[in-house]
């Protein structure tokens, strides 16, 4: 039911998220409040499903019940026997007569096949009415299967009906029965029965009547709202699926599945008769990653394991950094990582089966899950106040926990916490005991003596043959080695692609790191490593499905790079059962093109022969390089090694260990490793660096940068565990050729095709010659050339003469020299390059819109002011300005006096806001003071990271517009911590309009594969403006790493935005806007014709004002006084606002030429005219490899035409909680007087408080209205965003529990809340309100009587705040403001804490070990913080009076010596600096 | 790199030279070395730009970022290999070289570059000092011979990059010393000799030829030449001089530079030099304000003459760069040789309408000039008459000398009066090759290296039918 793929499109890029909840009878009884309750909690989570082009066709929606017997005994038309008896399921057939009939034949026979009788069949009655006409057009028959049980206990009868269930989906398939493919089985169980469809989640209850009945009911009800990030027709896609109903995204689902493949041959269970083959593949490719999950945990549950058993083992919580886990616990976590790797990824799981129901959490708490327990039922959703309990019935409120299980006992009526699961889990089997007994350690392992290193010439031939160039050892190897950390650089890359390039580049430069955006989070790989993990095993994996002794029976590594000394051991252990053995990559010199793949074919068969003879520990090894022996290249080897094992289904059977010289780099690294290698030894580079600097301290030092770079890879992807990143493949290669890929690189995209074997080896037989030619003259290794231009190395787009022309012309005003520098850079070579536009009738140049119009549709890149100077930024932003285009402030703040017009009428403003992860500056002012506001998602030069502005480059003038510390060093968080999937981004974008609701809202993202069905999810969200980044630009400073291999060229990225937006129908509701490398009037049409409607230009912008492409914007030291803050340096500062403008003139000039060839008057005429692109037939042979027809793929369909924007949508919430507390408290032009107001509040008010603020920072100013002069006091559950952006004078107080996004970016107002009155709770001890509160807060107060969840105060820098309690990873990041915390903290509080201070109440005296300590100091109070800390308590009794804290007050004495005081120690420096006067105010 | 901030620390260290008063009382360098730590100092300044444009301005494509980083690391060695690598005679490009490299050198945008050409030389006198300048003979002969014409520096770079591909090379020099230009066109106070010197004889024992005395289409003919030897190149350099169109321009007392210049480097050599041309006690005027009068000016006052008058045609260049004149190209500023910085004057935009004397000259006839559409042209009413009694002719080069060549082949030459050739160095007539001022027209000693050593990779290439394996200086992205 999915579409096929077509373009650059991929179905498989789909994404969704949801929201979930269960409601659940603690009483033994099934009764119709039940499915009531749930459909009525699910109508509330409506804001987290989402619509397409349609606004009455939903994405899905459904619900899961027990069987609910009474009724169907009254409905079904046929006989039902006893419960458990007999099974229904919900089938959707194909609504053709002929294609259904044929359907149902092939189900009764396979129902009788496996020795079951048909019972009957049910017309589901359902009413279509309110359904929108694309679910009605995809809409299926949808029927009911009675299943009567035959000779076999309740619990077999449930496998066979799996068997039934998958054979029919496999046979009706192959038959082709069903061409549409409506065929699908919702549920086939005799305990749970799911109605499900493509529908909202407010039209669920009215379309199947039979949930309305009142003789409908059930003990549980499990409901789900689907958010896609596309709208093709999908009722299969709807959730809950058989077992799971999900709220996130599994991203290693391609590794997982491709596990599972690999244990095939070991998926053996005594539960199941026959073989699982004949039901391959378990796992359905084409299922959702929630379906897969679904797929895997049906498997497992029904071979034995109890659901959270399966649970624990497939998500299981982060144990690796804990101490403080319970050692059985730990032994549990321990052993089953041996049988299975996490499936990893943000993830609110509720899963049931028809006794249990239960829900967890990712390992990092990335989604949100709140519960409230009464007497007799319990609710859990992912949001709060989605029923109505009233106060006196609750016993409990909780909210999920990362990595916690909560289960229900529906028939005992218990509920049971995570430590009682758990206990009840770790105690099966004595699973300490086997690990003690089974797991081998390296340093247990006998010493043996490693290969003599290499050095001198032999070396130097080797590194030559290999690839190396001099800039390797220098830029690469040298800071790992020395400093221990990946080299960074600057200003992105402009070398071509592998595809493109002549230089003989290696094969890991084919490919490109995937990265998160939007759907799921990256991780921080250094301020949550107690999430992450390194460690990897090695050896033969035993029957997932059992548990033994001897599954844990593996070599266990805490990383996966091995010094000699580790490798030596590995080869030749041979304790227990292991059986090592090598097999080399070499291969003939002289062999002909074919030699390679000849080579590596018998490779293959020499592994899997290995395997069969016992071997279950291989060796990959390039090692013995010499005039006759070419290497394989070990990417290649290790991948094709890898799927081939798999194929043939022994992959588990063996370890695979890889000795190579061809890896030195983290890039290196981690493609062996996401190929399917589980250790590397990087030989050569090892040898290089013992040769170079004294290994006992340079190796530690490199591998721990290779592991920390390592680290980041997996988490730019939001992946936790290596374990989970290997062989998951979350790469994307470009320029090789697809059938190569599909057979050794299985699964990877490859969407323009590319070079094969021949080049490949043609490459290779270079490279070796560099080393091993006979006569080779010269001494040194080849100069590289691509981290910076040299004569002899990689082409450069910007060089010596491009740069010298562009400045020589935007500053003589020559367009000769422009016609140059364009003539230079267009024949670069780019993929655009092989884009050519088709001339069709000229006309005059006069009839072309003037270069003024086309002007209008250009923009600057984000530059923040702080990586850039003032003088350069304020430059751009006033050309911008002039031009009528848009210059973007980048992600610093901005100094409110630049809204200001010069006297001569220039505006030095960015009217481009961005709105970063990092929220530096992001004040109410801030956000009604732009025109565009820009969620930037992702950057071109890092995509999936976050940054750091180092404390040298805060001056006081920055650190005032960041809301910081001068001198502080600033972190950017590689998330946004609101956003962790696409409903998250469609908040966000929600705050922003009701804060700003004039400005447009922008996108940003990076080209990838699957960047189309991103956009189509930014669109659903809401977003005006899509921005599509190519993966090259990139101004700012980052891992040398990521500017070279993460993301791919924007006209890849733009090519699918436009093709998935117009299949979505999507199109005409927003605009797309490209940048990343911008540079020529050809790039804007080539783009223009591709779909974009708006371009985006930084490094050219920035050349035109004096950048020399030093690359030295990390450093501080720009001769150039662009990017650097130093005094000296911006004295040196030439660049005029006429040369940018010149520049973007001449480029306007240029498109207008242009146009005019084609004959074309607009630049909106040639919007998305693809058919005037014609991909050229390059003679280059590289080149020529290339299929570009995707890029230009149109795609077919009903509501495709739309080629740009029409026209924005009008948005505007009129129903939003603001409009009448603005009606009521805004009165006339003047500030009001005081007033206070009541309301009640229900989650689905959302963003309550930001448009008023709005409203008051746009009429008052920054200031607001002063102290208290508008008072609301609410009642009730709080939807998202409570209080966000809240102004001055501001007060909001709640009695109830507000969800996620408390108080994001206060700016001066106050939020108090607390427990209704009536409430018996202690207050501690409940959650009252969610996940990242206070995020990226920069002034205010806000007080807690309650415990608030992950991430609290994330990116404060300034807000004043009181709270009972709070989850993981509190006040990270933060730098200002003071959080006074009265009770329990999670785990990891204060990482990544640079500024502000925060006080503990640490009653046992253990939240030091909570702490993530580094560069913070703990101490007792001082008397100024006495005075501080009590005062804040104080207010606190005053606002929430809060028990707790009227115990603290009135026993102050005693109490203030619990207080542990948390603040950075380099803030503590900036502020005693700050005092003696030494950081001058700068000007 | 150097250090981060270092280009803001330490200021640009010009090349430390003796005393004007003390160079002039005799014809040896006077450009003192830096020493180690000044050295790194200075390679310290470089910034190891994301785009090096001193790389890209020196016509050899030397790894400017690359040996000032080691050089900044401490490794002189490293340092001179990398250099060694694109410049196989760095001890001559660090004495006469004009640095293009520098005037690219992004620090030069506030004129003060690194000193590359210094630690240039520096690196190369480092390396000599220490032995490592010693004979790498190939490991293997290919077979090939080729003959290079000339031993000026195009020559003698095409002929050390084609030994070391393996090929026997023989240079044939006309005159009785090897060097060319290099010997007997640049002042000693410039270049020793004895540089050149040991050059050749370690270029000797690489295996390397040279006949001197030699003049070939004279002594042999070309067609002989090339008929022994698989491939030969035209180094002949641009000798033909730009003579003065003045009545009286034969009195004697008029002489061309290149005679003078010649005559006081054999003199420094220790040759007898018969019919010396002195400055001692006289006035000396020099025509043409190029590099080559500035090397008479700094001869004649090292003669003693009484006064010495450079004379340039051109109006004199803007003390700064014009608009049109951006950086990184080649700044066309008025700039003041080291022979200048010792004394006389200069004159600009002067021609001359005639010489004066009747047995011997007694001096000129001078008038104004002005620009005009491209054209200069005298102004009215401007004419002065200068007392001189030694008139030097420095007004640069038309050509190469094609006369004895094109008897024998059907050598086509350019507009410019050059011999033509391919991009791969290669004339009409297969196998014949030339390189040098012989086809660029006269120009910097760093530019004939250069195209002598593009020339071998192409010669190589062309003996062996497959890609080079010496080293070339890369694309050339100039910026005009």
């Amino acid at each position: 039911m999915r579409p096929e793929p077509f373009g650059l499109y991929n179905p498989v890029h789909e994404h969704d998220a949801c929201g979930v909840a269960f409601v659940a009878d603690l009483q033994g009884r099934r009764p119709h409040g039940t499915v009531h309750t749930a459909l009525e909690v699910l109508e509330r989570l409506a804001h987290r499903g989402a619509a397409g082009r349609d606004p009455r066709t939903g994405d899905g929606a459904g619900i899961l019940v027990q069987v609910p017997h009474a009724y169907l005994a009254e409905v079904a038309g046929c006989a039902l026997p006893p419960p458990g008896d007999y099974a229904v399921g919900t089938v959707f057939l194909p609504p053709e007569p002929a294609a259904q009939a044929a359907c149902i034949a092939l189900i009764e026979a396979g129902v009788v096949a496996e020795g079951q009788t048909v019972l009957g069949w049910r017309d589901v009655p359902v009413d279509a009415r309110a359904l929108g006409a694309e679910a009605l057009a995809s809409m299926p028959r949808i029927r009911q299967l009675f299943v009567g049980r035959q000779r076999c206990v309740p619990s077999a009868f449930e496998r066979r009906l799996f068997v039934i269930r998958r054979t029919l989906e496999l046979r009706i398939r192959a038959a082709g029965v069903d061409p549409q493919r409506h065929f699908h089985i919702a549920s086939l169980s005799a305990e749970t029965l799911v109605y499900k469809g493509m529908l909202l989640g407010s039209q669920l209850r009215g379309f199947f009547p039979d949930l309305s009945d009142p003789r409908f009911g059930s003990g549980l009800a499990v409901v789900h709202a689907r958010f896609s990030t596309n709208t093709f027709p999908s009722w299969a896609r709807a959730q809950p699926l058989r077992y799971v109903a999900h709220n996130g995204e599994i991203n290693t689902v391609a590794g997982n599945r491709g596990w599972m493949e690999a244990r095939r041959r070991q998926l053996l269970s005594s539960r199941f008769d026959g073989s699982l083959d004949d039901l391959w593949p378990i796992i359905d490719p084409e299922g959702s990653d929630s379906a897969q999950f679904d797929n895997l945990l049906e498997l497992l549950h029904l071979a034995g394991r109890t659901l959270p058993q399966a649970i624990s083992l497939m998500i299981p919580e982060a144990w690796e950094h804990d101490p403080s886990l319970d050692p059985a616990r730990r032994a549990l976590l321990a052993y089953s990582a041996a049988l299975m790797e996490p499936w990893d990824g943000p993830a609110a799981m509720v899963f049931a089966n028809g006794h249990h129901v239960g829900a967890t959490l990712d390992r990092n708490g990335l989604r949100p899950a709140r519960w409230v327990l009464t007497r007799d039922r319990v609710v859990l959703a992912s949001e709060c106040g989605v029923v109505d309990v009233p106060v006196g019935e609750v016993l409990a409120r909780g909210r999920l926990e990362p990595g916690r299980i909560f289960l229900v006992d529906l028939e005992t009526g218990r509920v049971l916490m995570d430590g009682d699961v758990k206990a009840e889990l770790a105690t099966r089997q004595p699973y300490g005991r086997w690990l003690a007994r089974n797991v081998i350690h390296l340093d247990a392992l006998p010493a043996v003596a490693p290969p003599t290193p290499l050095t001198g010439r032999a070396q130097l031939r080797q590194l030559s043959a290999f690839g190396y160039a001099e800039e390797d050892l220098d830029l690469i190897l040298a800071p790992m080695a020395l400093e221990g950390h990946e080299p960074v650089g600057s200003m992105g890359n402009d070398t071509p692609l592998a595809v493109l390039s002549r230089k003989a580049p290696i094969l890991f430069d084919y490919f490109h790191q995937a990265f998160a955006q939007v759907t799921n989070p990256p991780i921080d790989p250094i301020r949550e490593r107690v999430v992450m993990s390194l460690a990897t095993a090695v050896g033969p994996e035993g029957n997932p499905f059992e548990e033994t002794a001897e599954q844990c029976h593996q070599l266990v590594l805490e990383g996966p790079v091995l010094t000699p000394e580790a490798l030596a051991r590995i080869r030749v252990v041979e304790a227990g059962a292991f059986v090592p053995r090598t097999l080399s990559l070499l291969y003939p010199a002289e062999a002909q093109p074919e030699g390679m793949e000849a080579a590596l074919e018998a490779l293959l068969v020499a592994a899997a022969a290995a395997v069969d003879e016992g071997v279950n520990l291989v060796v990959l090894s390039d090692r013995g390089v010499d005039s006759e022996h070419l290497p394989l290249p070990a990417l290649l080897a290790v991948a094709a090694v890898h799927h081939h094992l798999v194929r043939v289904g022994c992959r588990t059977q063996v370890g695979l260990v890889v000795e190579t010289a061809a890896a030195w780099q983290v890039h290196h690294i981690a493609l062996l490793v996401g190929f399917g290698a589980a250790a590397v030894h990087p030989w050569l580079a090892m040898d290089a660096i013992a040769e170079r600097w004294p290994a006992t301290e340079s190796i530690p030092r490199y591998i721990a940068s290779l592991e920390q770079g390592l680290l980041k890879v997996m988490s730019k992807m939001g992946v936790s565990t290596l374990q989970s990143y290997r062989g998951a493949g979350l790469f994307e290669a470009v320029g090789l050729d697809a059938a190569l890929v599909a057979r050794h690189f299985t699964g990877t995209s490859t969407r323009l095709g590319g070079v094969g074997f021949g080049v490949l080896h043609a490459e290779t037989v270079e490279r070796h010659a560099r080393g091993f030619a006979e006569d080779a003259v010269g001494s040194v290794l080849p100069v590289g050339g691509k981290y910076r231009w040299r004569r002899q190395g990689e082409h450069h787009q910007w060089n010596p003469r491009t740069v010298a022309l562009l400045q020589a012309a935007v500053r003589q005003g020559d367009a000769a020299l422009f016609a140059e520098y364009e003539a230079a850079l267009d024949a670069g070579p780019e993929l655009r390059g092989f884009l050519l536009p088709q001339a069709g009738t000229p006309i005059p140049l006069a009839e072309v819109e003037s270069a003024a119009a086309i002007a209008r549709r250009f923009v600057t890149g984000a530059m923040s002011f702080g990586s850039i100077s003032a003088e350069a930024h304020e430059t751009l932003a006033i050309a911008m300005n002039r031009l009528g285009g848009r210059s973007n402030s980048g992600e610093g703040g901005e100094e409110p006096h630049r809204q200001v017009l010069d006297p001569n009428g220039d505006s030095r403003k960015s009217s481009i806001r961005q709105v970063a992860s990092a929220r530096f500056g992001v004040t109410t002012e801030y956000l009604v003071q732009a025109e565009d506001l820009q969620i930037k998602i992702a950057q071109g030069a890092k995509p999936g990271e976050g940054g750091q502005l180092p404390g040298d480059k805060v001056d006081a003038r920055i650190a005032r517009v960041r809301c910081s510390t001068p001198g502080v060093t600033l972190i950017s968080p590689p998330p946004h911590h609101d956003i962790y999937s696409i409903e998250d981004l469609a908040q966000l974008i929600y705050d922003l309009r009701a804060v700003n609701p004039h400005a447009r809202i922008s996108v940003k993202l990076v080209a990838q594969a699957g960047i189309g069905t991103v956009a189509a999810g930014v669109a659903k969200a809401g977003a005006d403006v899509v921005v599509v980044a190519g993966g090259n630009g990139g101004t700012g400073a980052s891992p040398l790493s990521s500017i070279q291999h993460a993301g791919v060229p924007w006209e890849m990225g733009l090519a699918e935005v436009q093709q998935v937006l117009r299949f979505n129908g999507l199109r005409d509701r927003i605009r797309v806007q490209v940048d990343g490398g911008l540079r020529t009037g050809r790039d804007v049409v080539v783009a223009a014709l591709l779909g974009a409607e708006e371009f985006g230009f930084a490094t050219a912008a920035l050349i035109s004002e004096g950048c020399l492409l030093l690359r030295k914007c990390h450093q501080n030291t720009c001769s150039t006084g662009i990017a650097t803050q130093d005094p000296r340096l911006r004295a040196r500062f030439t660049g005029k606002v006429e040369h940018v403008v010149q520049f973007f003139m001449f480029v306007a000039d240029s498109v207008r030429q242009r146009l005019a060839a084609l004959g074309l008057r607009s630049l909106e005429e040639a919007i998305g005219r693809v058919d005037r692109l014609a991909a050229a037939a390059p003679q280059d042979e590289k080149a020529h490899a290339l299929d570009l027809a995707p890029l230009l793929a149109e795609p077919r369909g009903p509501h495709t035409t739309a080629r740009f924007c029409t026209g924005f949508v009008e948005r505007d919430d009129k129903r939003h909680l603001d409009v009448g507390l603005i009606a009521e408290a805004l009165v006339g032009p003047h500030k009001p007087p005081r007033v206070e107001l009541t309301r009640t509040i229900r989650n689905t008010d959302r963003a309550v408080g930001a448009r008023l603020s709005g409203e008051i920072v746009r009429r008052f100013g920054a200031e607001g209205l002063g102290e208290d002069r508008i008072v609301v006091d609410f009642q009730g559950s709080a939807g998202q965003s409570f209080g966000a952006f809240l102004a001055p004078g501001v007060t909001f107080r709640l009695a109830g529990e507000t969800n996620d996004g408390l108080g994001k970016g206060l700016s001066g107002g106050r939020i108090a809340v607390f427990p209704p009155a009536g409430s018996t709770l202690t207050s501690e001890e409940q959650v009252i309100t969610g996940n990242a509160a206070l995020y990226g807060a920069t002034r205010g107060e806000a007080y807690l009587s309650g415990r608030a969840g992950e991430r609290f105060a994330v990116r404060n820098s300034g807000a004043r705040a009181v709270v009972e309690g709070l989850g993981q990873h509190g006040c990270e990041y933060m730098t200002g403001g003071v959080v006074v915390v009265l009770g329990l903290t999670g785990r990891n509080f204060a990482a990544g804490m640079s500024g502000g201070v925060a006080y503990v109440f640490d009653e046992q005296g253990d939240f030091a070990s909570r702490c993530n300590r580094s560069g913070l100091e703990l101490s007792e109070l001082a008397d100024g913080d006495t005075w501080v800390v009590r005062m804040l308590i104080q207010n606190h009794v005053r606002f929430t009076k809060s028990p707790l804290g009227q115990r603290l007050i009135t026993h102050w004495a005693r109490v203030r010596e619990q207080f542990v005081k948390v603040m950075p120690v380099e803030y503590r420096r900036a502020l005693e600096l700050q005092r003696t006067g030494d950081l001058k105010e700068a000007s | 790199m150097g250090r981060r901030d270092g280009f803001l620390i330490w200021p640009r260290e010009p090349a430390a030279a003796r005393p004007v008063s003390e160079r002039l009382s005799d014809h040896h360098e006077f450009v003192e070395a830096l020493g180690a730590e000044q050295r790194t100092q200075q390679a310290g300044r470089c910034m190891d730009c994301g785009i090096p444009f001193c790389h890209q301005g020196c016509p050899l494509g030397n790894r400017i970022p690359d040996f000032n980083h080691k050089l900044w690391q401490g490794d002189l060695r490293a340092a001179w290999e990398i250099l060694k690598e694109t410049n196989g005679f760095p001890e001559f490009t660090g004495r006469i070289c004009p640095a293009p490299c520098e005037a690219a050198c992004v620090l030069a945008i506030d004129k003060a570059p690194v000193t590359i050409e210094l630690i240039e030389k520096e690196l190369a006198d480092e390396a000599f000092r220490h032995g490592w300048e010693v004979p790498r003979p190939p490991p293997r002969r290919t077979g090939r011979r080729v003959a290079v014409v000339g031993s000026g520096p195009a020559g003698l770079s095409a002929a050390d990059q084609l030994n070391r591909a393996g090929h026997t090379v023989v240079v044939f020099e006309k005159a009785d010393r090897i060097g060319g230009l290099l010997r007997y066109g640049i002042p000693d106070f410039k270049l020793e000799k004895p540089v050149i010197d040991r050059r050749v004889a370690l270029l000797e024992a690489e295996g390397i030829t040279f006949r001197t005395g030699i003049d070939i289409g004279r002594t042999l003919t070309w067609t002989d030449l090339r008929a022994a030897h698989d491939a030969v190149l035209i180094c002949i350099g641009a000798e033909r001089a730009r003579r003065l169109e003045a009545p009286g321009a034969d009195l004697p007392g008029v002489h061309p530079a290149m005679d003078y210049l010649t005559q006081q480097n054999r003199q420094n050599a220790g040759e007898t030099v018969p019919d010396r041309i002195h400055a001692a006690g006289r006035h000396v005027v020099i025509l043409g304000g190029g590099d080559t009068g500035s090397d008479c000016l700094g001869t004649a006052l090292r003669q003693g003459a009484a006064s010495v008058t450079q004379v340039e045609i051109l109006p004199e260049p803007p003390a700064d760069r014009a608009a049109t004149n951006p950086w990184p190209r080649w700044p066309l500023v008025r700039r003041r040789s080291s022979s200048q910085e010792e004394g006389g004057q200069q004159q600009f935009a002067l021609q001359t309408r005639r010489l004066v004397g009747d047995t011997h000259l007694t001096g000129l006839e001078l008038e104004a000039v002005r620009p005009d559409g491209g054209r200069l042209i005298p102004v009215e009413g401007t004419g002065q008459h200068w007392h001189a009694d030694l008139l030097l002719l420095a007004m640069g080069f038309l050509g190469p000398e094609l006369h004895d060549l094109q008897k024998e082949f059907a050598l086509a030459a350019t507009a410019r009066g050059t011999i033509a050739v391919d991009p791969h160095f290669a004339t009409a007539i297969p196998g014949l090759f030339a390189a040098g001022d012989a086809v660029r027209g006269a120009s910097l000693v760093v530019h004939a290296l250069s195209q002598g050593r593009e020339c071998a990779a192409a010669v190589d290439a062309w003996l062996r039918g497959r890609p080079s394996v010496l080293p070339t200086r890369g694309v050339d992205l100039s910026f005009g």
